[in-house]
C-alpha cells in the first residue's frame, strides 16, 4: 500500500511532464493533422535553454532565490523555445503545408535528426548533470528513515502545481480567446476558415508556439526532476508523450493531460511491480493497444467513415 | 502594417535579411553562443563563445539577403556561396594564424569570383516557367527514358567493383566497394522492399527496421546455435520476417494513415528492447559475435589451403569476400527488384495501389482489402528479412544498436524522396542519401581550415537530417514522382505525379 | 402483380439505420425486380444513399433484412430457413440466396455480385481508365494467376486470362465511348466521362445487382441522356438489374420501371413511375409540407397559378 502510494506521486510527477508535451502534439494534430515528430526534440532543446539559463542565473548573476531563478528559466525557456518551434514550423511545415501527406511527416523526421544532432555538436554529446535541488521532502505517511515511509519531494509539489496553473492559463485561452475560435476554425476546414478571413497562417504558427511553450515548462520541470539532460532526450519522452495524446483521444485538450498522467502512472507502476528493463515497452504496448482496440481514445470524437 | 508606397526590392530584401538575422540570433543566443562543460570537478559551468553566434547570423542573414534580391535559382545558389565563402575567409584572416589565414585570401577571392559570376551570367535571366503540375505530355516520354537510365545504372553497377579492383588495386578500392557499393546496395534493397508497403500499398512503415533485425538475427542465432550454413538460413530468415509481417500485420493493417505509422514504429520500438534486454537469446548489448562469414558455396573466403583463393590459385586478399558479397547483395536487390517490377503487373499489383488510390472503392469492387494488405506486408517483411541476414552475414557481429528507429526514419525516407513506387527513384534516393552521408566522412580536409580540433563526422547527421528536410520541400513527391501504368492498350504514358494518391493507411 | 413482387433479386425488409440517436432508415421494406431499373428517390437526407451502404455492407444495419436472390426464385418458406440458420448463404436448386446483411462489404461484391458507384466519383485516379476496368476484375484475375504464382512465371494460362481481360474492358471503354483515352489517368478525365467510367467499372465486375448513386448529378442534358442510355443497354443486354438513386425526374421517369420513395427516413412510396408521380405523400415530400391533404391544396394553387 505504501510503496503503491508513493509510486502514485512519482507517476503523477512524470504524467504531468508527459501531458505538457502531449499538448503540443494534440494541438498541431488537432489543427493541421500532421505528427510533429520533432515536438520531442524541441522538448529536448527545451531542457537545454533551461538548463543555460539556469546556470546563467544562479552562477553568473548569482540569484538567491531558487524559486525565483526557476521562475526566470521557465519563462526564458518558455520564450526561446517558441521562436525555435516557430522557426521550425516556418522553414520545414508549412512550405509542404496541403502537398502530398507524408512530405511532412519526413520533413518533420529530418528536423528531429537535424536538431538532435545540432544539439550534440553545439552542447556536446555528454550527460549534463546538475546536482539534485529541492530535495527536502515531506512525509506523508511513516516516519523519516522508515522503509514504508510515503513522501513527496518539494519539487515534486513544484511540478504539479506549476502544471496545474499553467493548464488552467493555457485552457481559458484556448476556450475563451478569438484565438481558440479561430483554432476550432482552421480544426475544421482550413479553406473556409481562410475565406471567412481567419489568418490560417498565423493561427497554425502560434498554436506551435503554444505547444512550445508548454513543452518548454515540461522542459524546465524535467530538468528540476532529474537534474540530467543530454541530446538523445527528447526521442523517449516525445514517444510517450505522443502516446499519451493517443490514449487521451487525439485532438482533444483534456485527453492529452488525462492520457499524459495515466501513461506517467502505468510506467511507474509497470517499473515497480514487473520489471524496470521492460518500462517502456508498457508505453509502448499501451500505444499499440490503444490504437488497436479504441483509435479514438479516451475523450476523442470517434472518427466515422462516410462513404 | 499597410506601407504607403511599396518598399523598394532593395528595402525589403534588407528587411528579410534584417529578420532573419534577428531569428538566428534568437535561436543561437543560449544554443550557440554558450556552451555546458564540465570542468575539473565535474561541476558545469558556462563557456562563452560569441563569434560562432555571429557567424550563423551574418550566413543566414547573408543568404536570406541575397535570396530576396535575386529571382534566378542558379544566380542565388552562386551568390550564396560566394559570399559564404568570403564571410568564411574573412573570419579565417580575423581569427587564426598561421596555415589556416593563409587560406583566407583564396577564399575571399575566389568567393568575388563566383559572386561576380552568378551576378553576371544569371542575373538578367527570366524566371524559369514553372513546369504545369498535371501536364501529362511532358511525362509522356518519361517511361522509356526511365526503363534505359534502369538499364545503363545496373551495367555500371555490376561493372563497378571490377573496375575499381582493376583501378585502385586490392587495397585502395576494399572502402570504395564495401562502404560505398556494399552499404548502398542494402539501403537500395530496404528500399526497395519497403517500397513495396509505402509507395505500392501506401501503407505508412515506420518499423520496418523489426524485419531487418528479425532477419538478422534469425541468421545469427540459427547459424550460431544449429551450425546452419547461411544458404540454408538465408531463406529462413526471409520465411520468418514474412511470418512476423503477418502476425504484426493482422491486427493493425485495419488502422489508418499515421496510426498505422505509430503503431509500427512502436512495435519496431518494443523488438529493440526485446533485443537489449532478453540477454539469454541476444547476448543483449554486447549482441552476437563470431557470425560465420559467408563462403563463396562452402568454399570459405580464407587464406587456408581448402579457401576460396587456394582453390582458384589467386594470391588471397580479403577483397574477394567484399566482391562477393557485392554481388550477393546485388542479387537480393535485384530479385527484390524483379518480384516487385512482375507483381505490379499482376492482379495483386494493380490491387495494391488501387488501395492505395481509394480503400473503399476496392472494397466495392470486391477486393479483399485485408488480404491484400497483408501480402504487401508480408512481402516487404521478407525482403527486409533478407536483407537482415545479409547484414548479419557481412558483418559477422550485430547488436540492437543497428535496428533503431534511425534505421526505419532512414529507409522511410529513402522511399519518399525516390518518389513513391518508382523503383529507379528509389534507388537513386538510396545512393543520394547513404553515398552522401559516407562521403560526409572523408571530409578530412576541412581540418586545414577549421583546425586540427575540427571533427567533420559530427556533421553527418546533422547534414543528413537538415537534407532530409530540404529536399522534401524542394520535391514534395521526391525525386521521381511519375507513375507508370501497370498495362496499355495503345502506348504507355506515364501519369504525372500530382494525379496519384499517397494512401490512406 | 408487379415483377418486383413475384421475381425479386432483392428483398429489403424492416430495414433500420441508426447513427446515435439519428434513424437515417426506419422500418423500410421494398423489393428490387429483376432485370428491372428501380429507382429510388426522395429529398435530401431522406436516407437512399444510407440504404445503398446497407445493401453493399459499408454499413451494419441495426435492423433489418437484405434476401438477395442472385439467380433463381428464392421462396419466402427458403429465406425463413437459412435467417434460421445463422449461415449467409445458401445454396439452392433454383439458385444462390445471400443474407446481405450478415456479409463484409468486399464479399457482397464479390459472392453475391452487387456492385455500385459512389455519390461522390470514387475512382482510381492516378490509375489509367484501362487499369481501373481491370482492377474490377480482380478476383477472376486472381484465380487466373493461380493467386500470383502462374503470373510469376508467365503461364500462358494466365496470359489468356490476361488478354480477354484486357479485351473486356477495351469493349467497355468502346461502349462509354472512352476507348481513345484508355490510356489516360482517371483523374483527367471530364467529369460525365468519369461518371460512366465509373459505371462501366463496376460493370466490369460482372454484378447480378448494379446500384448506381445519383449518376446523371452534374452531368449537362446530354450527357444524362447518353446515360439513360447506357442503363438501358445495360438491362437489355446484361443480366444486371439496376438500382437507382436519382434526383433528376425526367431521368427517372424516362428509364425507370419501379420507383421507391423514401423521405426522412421512411418509406412514404413505392409504385410504377407513373403511380409515384401522382402519389400526393410524394408531392407533400417534395414540396416539404407534412400532410397530403395540405400537399393536394398546394398543388391545386400551384396549377391555378400556372394556367392564367
Ligand atoms: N456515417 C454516418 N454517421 C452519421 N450520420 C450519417 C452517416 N451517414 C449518413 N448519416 C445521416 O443519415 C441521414 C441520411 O443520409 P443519406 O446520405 O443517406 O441521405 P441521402 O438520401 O443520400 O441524401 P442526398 O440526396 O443528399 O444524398 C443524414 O441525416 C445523414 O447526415
Ligand atoms: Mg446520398
Amino acid at each position: 500500500m505504501e510503496t503503491f502510494l508513493q509510486q502514485l506521486i512519482n507517476g503523477v510527477t512524470l504524467g504531468s511532464i508527459y501531458g505538457l508535451i502531449a499538448i503540443g502534439y494534440t494541438m498541431v494534430f488537432g489543427i493541421i493533422g500532421m505528427v510533429n515528430f520533432a515536438h520531442g526534440d524541441v522538448f529536448m532543446v527545451s531542457t537545454f535553454i533551461a538548463l543555460i539559463a539556469f546556470l546563467a542565473l544562479t552562477t553568473l548573476l548569482g540569484i538567491p532565490s531558487i524559486f525565483l531563478a526557476l521562475l526566470l528559466v521557465m519563462i526564458i525557456a518558455m520564450v526561446m523555445t517558441s521562436v525555435w518551434s516557430w522557426a521550425i514550423e516556418r522553414i520545414a511545415y508549412r512550405p509542404l503545408r496541403g502537398s502530398f501527406r507524408l512530405a511532412p511527416l519526413i520533413s518533420a523526421i529530418g528536423m528531429s535528426i537535424f536538431l538532435m544532432n545540432f544539439v550534440q555538436v553545439a552542447q556536446g554529446p555528454r550527460n549534463k548533470p546538475l546536482p539534485p535541488m529541492l530535495n527536502e521532502v515531506i512525509y506523508l505517511m511513516g516516519e523519516p528513515g522508515a522503509a514504508n515511509a510515503v513522501t513527496i519531494a518539494w519539487r515534486q509539489i513544484i511540478i504539479i502545481a506549476a502544471t496545474a496553473i499553467l493548464l488552467a492559463i493555457f485552457w481559458y485561452v484556448v476556450q475563451k480567446t478569438s484565438l481558440g475560435r479561430a483554432q476550432r476554425a482552421v480544426e475544421q476546414d482550413r479553406k473556409m476558415a481562410a475565406l471567412l478571413g481567419v489568418d490560417v497562417d498565423r493561427t497554425v504558427s502560434i498554436t506551435f508556439v503554444i505547444g512550445a511553450m508548454l513543452a518548454a515548462v515540461a522542459g524546465t520541470l524535467y530538468l528540476l526532476q532529474y537534474g540530467v539532460v543530454r541530446f538523445d532526450d527528447g526521442f523517449i519522452p516525445g514517444v510517450k508523450a505522443f502516446t499519451a495524446a493517443v490514449l487521451g483521444g487525439i485532438g482533444s485538450i483534456p485527453g492529452a493531460v488525462l492520457g499524459g498522467l495515466l501513461i506517467g502512472l502505468i510506467e511507474v507502476m509497470w517499473a515497480a511491480y514487473v520489471s524496470s528493463d521492460y518500462k517502456n515497452v508498457a508505453a509502448f504496448s499501451v500505444l499499440v493497444v490503444v490504437l488497436i482496440f479504441m483509435p479514438s481514445g479516451l475523450l476523442g470524437r470517434p472518427e466515422v467513415e462516410k462513404v | 502594417m499597410a506601407p504607403a508606397a511599396a518598399p523598394s526590392r532593395l528595402q525589403q530584401a534588407l528587411r528579410d535579411a534584417a529578420f532573419a538575422g534577428l531569428v538566428t540570433a534568437a535561436l543561437s543566443f543560449p544554443m550557440l553562443a554558450i556552451r555546458v562543460e564540465s570542468d575539473m570537478n565535474n561541476r558545469l559551468v558556462l563557456e562563452e563563445r560569441w563569434p560562432l553566434m555571429f557567424a550563423a547570423i551574418a550566413f543566414i542573414a547573408s543568404a536570406r539577403f541575397l535570396a530576396s534580391m535575386l529571382d534566378d535559382w542558379r544566380a542565388r545558389a552562386g551568390a550564396v556561396a560566394g559570399v559564404w565563402s568570403m564571410l568564411l575567409g574573412a573570419g579565417l584572416a580575423w581569427f587564426t594564424t598561421g596555415a589556416q589565414a593563409a587560406l583566407a585570401p583564396w577564399f575571399l577571392g575566389g568567393g568575388a569570383l563566383l559572386l561576380a559570376a552568378a551576378l553576371l551570367l544569371f542575373r538578367a535571366s527570366p524566371q524559369e516557367a514553372e513546369p504545369a503540375s498535371g501536364a501529362a505530355p511532358a511525362a509522356a516520354s518519361a517511361g522509356r527514358f526511365v526503363t534505359l537510365a534502369g538499364f545503363v545504372a545496373l551495367g555500371v553497377v555490376v561493372a563497378y567493383p571490377l573496375v575499381l579492383l582493376g583501378w585502385l588495386g586490392p587495397q585502395g578500392s576494399l572502402k570504395w566497394i564495401n562502404n560505398y557499393g556494399v552499404q548502398i546496395l542494402i539501403y537500395v534493397m530496404l528500399g526497395w522492399g519497403l517500397n513495396i508497403v509505402v509507395g505500392l500499398a501506401g501503407l505508412l512503415d515506420l518499423g520496418y527496421v523489426a524485419f531487418y533485425a528479425v532477419g538478422a538475427y534469425a541468421y545469427a542465432l540459427l547459424a550460431t546455435t544449429f551450425g546452419l550454413s547461411f544458404w540454408i538460413c538465408l531463406p529462413l530468415a526471409g520465411i520468418l520476417a514474412a511470418f512476423w509481417g503477418i502476425l504484426l500485420g493482422f491486427p493493425v493493417l485495419r488502422l489508418r494513415g499515421d496510426y498505422l505509422a505509430l503503431v509500427t514504429l512502436a512495435f519496431g520500438e518494443i523488438i529493440t528492447i526485446v533485443l537489449t534486454n532478453w540477454v539469454e537469446l541476444t547476448n543483449g548489448e554486447s549482441g552476437i559475435s563470431s557470425i560465420p562469414r559467408v563462403t563463396f558455396f562452402g568454399i570459405p573466403f580464407t587464406a587456408a589451403p581448402d579457401g576460396f583463393a587456394a582453390t582458384f590459385g589467386i594470391a588471397f586478399s580479403p577483397i574477394h569476400r567484399t566482391i562477393f558479397l557485392f554481388y550477393l547483395i546485388l542479387v537480393l536487390a535485384l530479385i527484390t527488384n524483379v518480384v516487385t517490377i512482375r507483381l505490379r503487373r499482376l492482379p495483386i499489383g494493380r490491387a495494391w495501389e488501387a488501395l492505395r488510390e481509394d480503400e473503399i472503392a476496392c472494397r466495392s469492387l470486391g477486393v479483399n482489402t485485408t488480404n491484400t494488405k497483408l501480402t504487401a506486408f508480408a512481402l516487404g517483411a521478407m525482403f527486409g528479412g533478407l536483407a537482415g541476414a545479409f547484414f548479419a552475414v557481412r558483418q559477422g557481429f550485430i547488436n540492437p544498436n543497428s535496428f533503431t528507429f534511425m534505421e526505419s526514419a532512414t529507409i522511410l525516407a529513402i522511399v519518399v524522396l525516390g518518389g513513391m513506387g518508382s523503383q529507379l527513384g528509389v534507388a537513386l534516393a538510396a545512393v543520394v542519401m547513404i553515398g552522401g552521408t559516407e562521403i560526409l566522412r572523408e571530409l578530412d580536409f576541412l581540418k586545414a581550415v577549421f583546425g586540427a580540433d575540427f571533427d567533420p563526422s559530427q556533421y553527418r547527421m546533422l547534414i543528413f537530417g537538415f537534407a532530409m528536410v530540404a529536399m522534401m520541400v524542394w520535391k514534395p513527391r521526391g525525386l521521381i514522382s511519375t507513375r507508370e501504368p501497370s498495362i496499355f492498350l495503345k502506348e504507355r504514358r506515364a501519369v504525372a505525379g500530382a494525379l496519384v494518391k499517397e494512401g490512406r493507411g | 402483380m408487379s415483377r418486383w413482387l413475384t421475381d425479386p433479386i432483392l428483398a429489403v425488409e424492416h430495414l433500420s439505420m441508426r447513427f446515435g440517436g439519428l434513424v437515417a432508415v426506419n422500418d423500410v421494406s421494398f423489393c428490387v425486380g429483376r432485370g428491372d431499373i428501380t429507382a429510388l428517390i426522395g429529398p435530401n437526407g431522406a436516407g437512399k444513399t444510407t440504404v445503398f451502404n446497407c445493401i453493399t455492407g459499408f454499413y451494419k444495419p441495426t435492423q433489418g433484412r437484405l434476401a438477395f436472390a442472385r439467380e433463381g426464385r428464392a421462396d419466402a418458406a427458403e429465406v425463413r430457413a437459412l435467417t434460421n440458420t445463422g449461415k449467409r448463404h445458401a445454396r439452392l436448386p433454383s439458385g444462390d440466396i445471400y443474407l446481405l446483411e450478415r456479409m463484409p462489404d468486399h464479399e457482397i461484391a464479390a459472392k453475391a455480385r452487387v456492385a455500385r458507384t459512389f455519390q461522390n466519383i470514387r475512382l482510381f485516379g492516378g490509375m489509367t481508365a484501362l487499369e481501373n476496368l481491370v482492377v474490377a476484375q480482380h478476383n477472376a484475375l486472381m484465380r487466373a494467376s493461380g493467386w500470383s504464382l502462374l503470373g510469376l512465371i508467365g503461364a500462358p494460362s494466365w496470359r489468356r486470362a490476361e488478354a480477354s481481360a484486357i479485351e473486356k474492358a477495351r469493349a467497355w471503354l468502346a461502349r462509354i465511348g472512352l476507348e481513345e483515352r484508355a490510356d489516360d489517368p482517371a483523374a483527367a478525365l471530364p467529369y460525365g466521362d468519369q461518371r460512366r467510367l465509373e459505371i462501366a467499372r463496376a460493370m466490369c465486375s460482372e454484378p447480378a445487382l448494379l446500384c448506381l448513386d445519383e449518376p446523371a448529378a452534374g452531368l449537362n442534358p446530354r450527357e444524362s441522356a447518353q446515360l439513360g442510355d447506357l442503363l438501358r443497354l445495360i438491362r437489355d443486354e446484361h443480366a444486371t438489374s439496376i438500382l437507382i438513386i436519382e434526383h433528376d425526374m425526367s431521368v427517372v421517369m424516362k428509364i425507370s420501371d419501379h420507383v421507391v420513395v423514401l423521405d426522412y427516413g421512411a418509406l412514404i412510396s413505392d409504385g410504377t413511375p407513373d403511380f409515384v408521380r401522382n402519389d400526393p405523400h410524394v408531392i407533400a415530400a417534395y414540396l416539404g409540407v407534412s400532410d397530403a391533404a395540405e400537399a393536394e391544396q398546394v398543388v391545386a394553387e400551384i396549377s391555378g397559378e400556372a394556367r392564367p
